[in-house]
């Protein structure tokens, strides 16, 4: 179960605002990253963000660059998921890959509003905010695999772990 | 989204529509997974032929260390360019590049480009790194661009990139195609560029979410390469995966020469001709009857300069609604548009002339080898006299590290491809995206001008 507020944004949601292209060479550690989640989109949310948080945006959330701080960002900032009308491709296979839960759901990304409370159960598929309870689809077996590993880094080295033992 | 409506469309034309009629993007998946055949929606694991990276590779590296290998087990298959920062701009950017150096000698990276050299799409495609039929998956949203050859390039993650390194595959879901046909040919002073936000502004920047984008028609044909790039580069901002035009004898002879580049500078090093099948028989094309998510049509003398204003790509108008808006900064160069082609036509354009008070102009050639051929032609001596700063191949401002990061409340206008806020490094200014004809008019006027007064 996922609780906490919810952050909420519009439509194409970029990756230059969610991590600005200037420091993806030389950010280094959680800290840092961490730091300039959000810089030029919303200027209170790297210091007032809670643990447990939730994003919540329109259409194709993430466009634009592939750099994985967009995601991993969030991660170290304590976001528990993301749920937006649709992800921009790249973006959301990073999430994936980095543990963070990313959920197609147009109705409760519509539906919720800035800074209330929500809650994900991630056994029912539900999404609780104060107009209602909204159900998502199971994700495909490909990435439920990859977050039950723990991420893609953890998946992979799973599977060396099996090839070497089968040498 | 603009409030031009599209020049005609039709959707699922299911009569022409055969049940084994493949697309391009099944055929290419296919290929890259060693199977007879793919569905749409399958997952695949993929062996792709080229990975790319660039300014990232030693956070790539730092990931990948995380498998306790000491080698890549796809040497041969990585191409790396230094070029998002370069030359290094502070001591973290350069203490960043050393590392990448390192890496690429313990390893024994072949295809390692130096600052100077230029960006990774233009210089994997001038290189022939890609052949046509060919997967290349990179880390950098703009892989699409190889489209341009008829291959398979889609973006991917740090994380994939270094899982790529420690396995050589990857999963990836087989996409839906969308088919975009252009007839006829582009007016003076209409460019690629041009037509390509008038596909976004049209059908919004997820347009092309999860698809592959096949290119098709008589308008395409007669696209010279140079704009065959500047096409399926743009369709990373159409949400597209990957990008498809037909390679014809236009795209083999580019490919040739690059080919005897290639085997030049590999003489010392290694064999050429190993990774160098023929251009013409790994070509891939769609099947007749392949099936479409949309088909969308366009008339090329129905297009006209068009402009894509802050602070998104698909906020899109015709030239004429935005022109007069006073600029301060005039920038032409990215891999969307840093080429020869553009190149000449901004000189073309600024020659006699001067830039207008109040505005710079900055012109980033995309490779070492277009700052070569404009130099041999007089182009970039004309940019200088007519005031223009011209910057090291690479990516220059287009991200914000350097070198023409605007001050705030300033104005560019760009021949990139994102005008996201804060994308050139600084938050409250204002990007306009445009083709390189009319940011050349605009910093000789000092304000959004059409080329078509000027040329
Ligand atoms: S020129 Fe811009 S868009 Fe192209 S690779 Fe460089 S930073 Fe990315």
């Amino acid at each position: 179960m996922i609780r906490g507020r919810a952050w909420k944004y519009g439509d194409n949601v970029n990756t230059d605002v969610l991590f600005p292209g200037k420091y993806t060479y030389t950010a280094k550690g959680r800290d840092e990253i961490a730091s300039h989640a959000l810089e030029d989109l919303d200027p209170a949310f790297a210091s007032d963000v809670r643990v447990g948080d939730l994003i919540v945006g329109g259409r194709n959330f993430g466009c634009g660059s592939s750099r994985e701080q967009a995601a991993t960002c969030l991660v170290y900032s304590g976001v528990g998921a993301v749920v937006a009308e649709s992800f921009a491709r790249i973006f959301y296979r990073n999430a994936i890959n980095n543990g963070l839960l990313v959920i197609v759901c147009p109705e409760a990304a519509q539906a919720i509003q800035g800074q209330e409370d929500v809650s994900v159960d991630l056994e029912r598929r539900t999404i609780d905010c104060a107009s209602g309870s909204f159900g998502f689809p199971p994700m495909s077996a490909t990435v439920q695999e990859i977050l039950e590993a723990g991420g893609l880094v953890e998946q992979v080295k799973r599977r060396l772990a099996s090839t070497r033992l089968s040498d | 989204m603009s409030q031009q409506s599209p020049s005609t469309l039709s959707v699922g034309q299911k009569k022409e529509v055969s049940q084994d009629a493949q697309t391009f993007a099944q055929k290419a998946l296919a290929r890259a997974a060693g199977c007879e055949s793919v569905e749409v929606g399958e997952v695949v694991d993929v062996r792709p032929d080229v990975v790319l990276s660039h300014d990232n590779t030693a956070a790539i590296r730092e990931i990948w260390q995380q498998f306790g290998q000491e080698l890549v087990v796809i040497p041969e298959r990585l191409a790396i360019t230094l070029d998002h920062a370069v030359p290094p701009p502070t001591t973290r950017h350069a203490q960043n590049h050393a590392e990448i150096r390192s890496f690429v000698q313990e390893q024994g990276i072949r295809h390692f480009f130096e600052v100077g050299r230029g960006i990774c799409h233009q210089v994997l495609s001038e290189e022939a790194l890609v052949l046509p039929g060919q997967t290349i998956l990179g880390a950098d949203s703009h892989t699409p661009h190889f489209g341009w050859l008829g291959a398979f390039g889609a973006g991917i993650g740090r994380s994939e990139v270094a899982a790529l390194w420690a396995t050589g595959e990857l999963w990836l879901r087989v996409p839906e195609s969308i088919r975009i046909v252009l007839e006829g040919e582009l007016p003076k002073g209409v460019t690629a560029k041009d037509f390509a936000l008038r596909i976004i502004g049209d059908w919004g920047a997820d347009g092309g979410l999860y698809t592959s984008v096949e290119f098709s028609g008589s308008g395409i044909g007669v696209l010279s390469i140079d704009s065959r790039m500047a096409l399926a580069n743009m369709m990373a901002e159409f949400g597209a995966k990957s990008a498809y035009v037909p390679p014809d004898g236009k795209t083999r002879s580019y490919l040739e020469a690059g080919l005897e580049r290639r085997a030049a500078r590999e003489k010392d090093g290694g064999t050429a001709e190993e990774a160098s099948p023929s251009v013409a028989e790994s070509q891939l094309f769609p099947d007749d009857g392949a099936a479409y998510l949309a088909t969308y049509r366009y008339s090329a003398f129905e297009l006209e300069p068009t402009v894509s204003c802050p602070h998104t790509v698909d906020n899109v108008s015709p030239l004429s609604a935005v022109a007069g808006t006073a600029v301060q900064q005039a920038f032409i160069g990215t891999c969307t548009n840093g080429r020869l082609e553009d190149i000449a036509e901004a000189a073309e354009i600024v020659e006699g002339r001067q830039v207008a008070a109040g505005t710079r102009l900055l012109v980033i050639p995309a490779s070492s080898l277009v700052l070569q051929e404009a130099m041999n032609r007089g182009y970039i001596q004309a940019l200088v006299a007519a005031g223009a700063a011209i910057g090291t191949p690479g990516c220059g401002p287009c991200m914000g590290n350097h070198m023409g990061v605007p001050a705030t409340g300033e104005v560019t206008i760009s021949s990139a491809n994102r005008n996201f806020r804060g994308r050139m490094g600084t938050t409250d200014a204002e990007i306009y995206l445009a083709s390189p004809a009319v940011v050349a008019a605009s910093a000789v006027a000092g304000r959004i001008a059409d080329p078509r007064d000027v040329m």
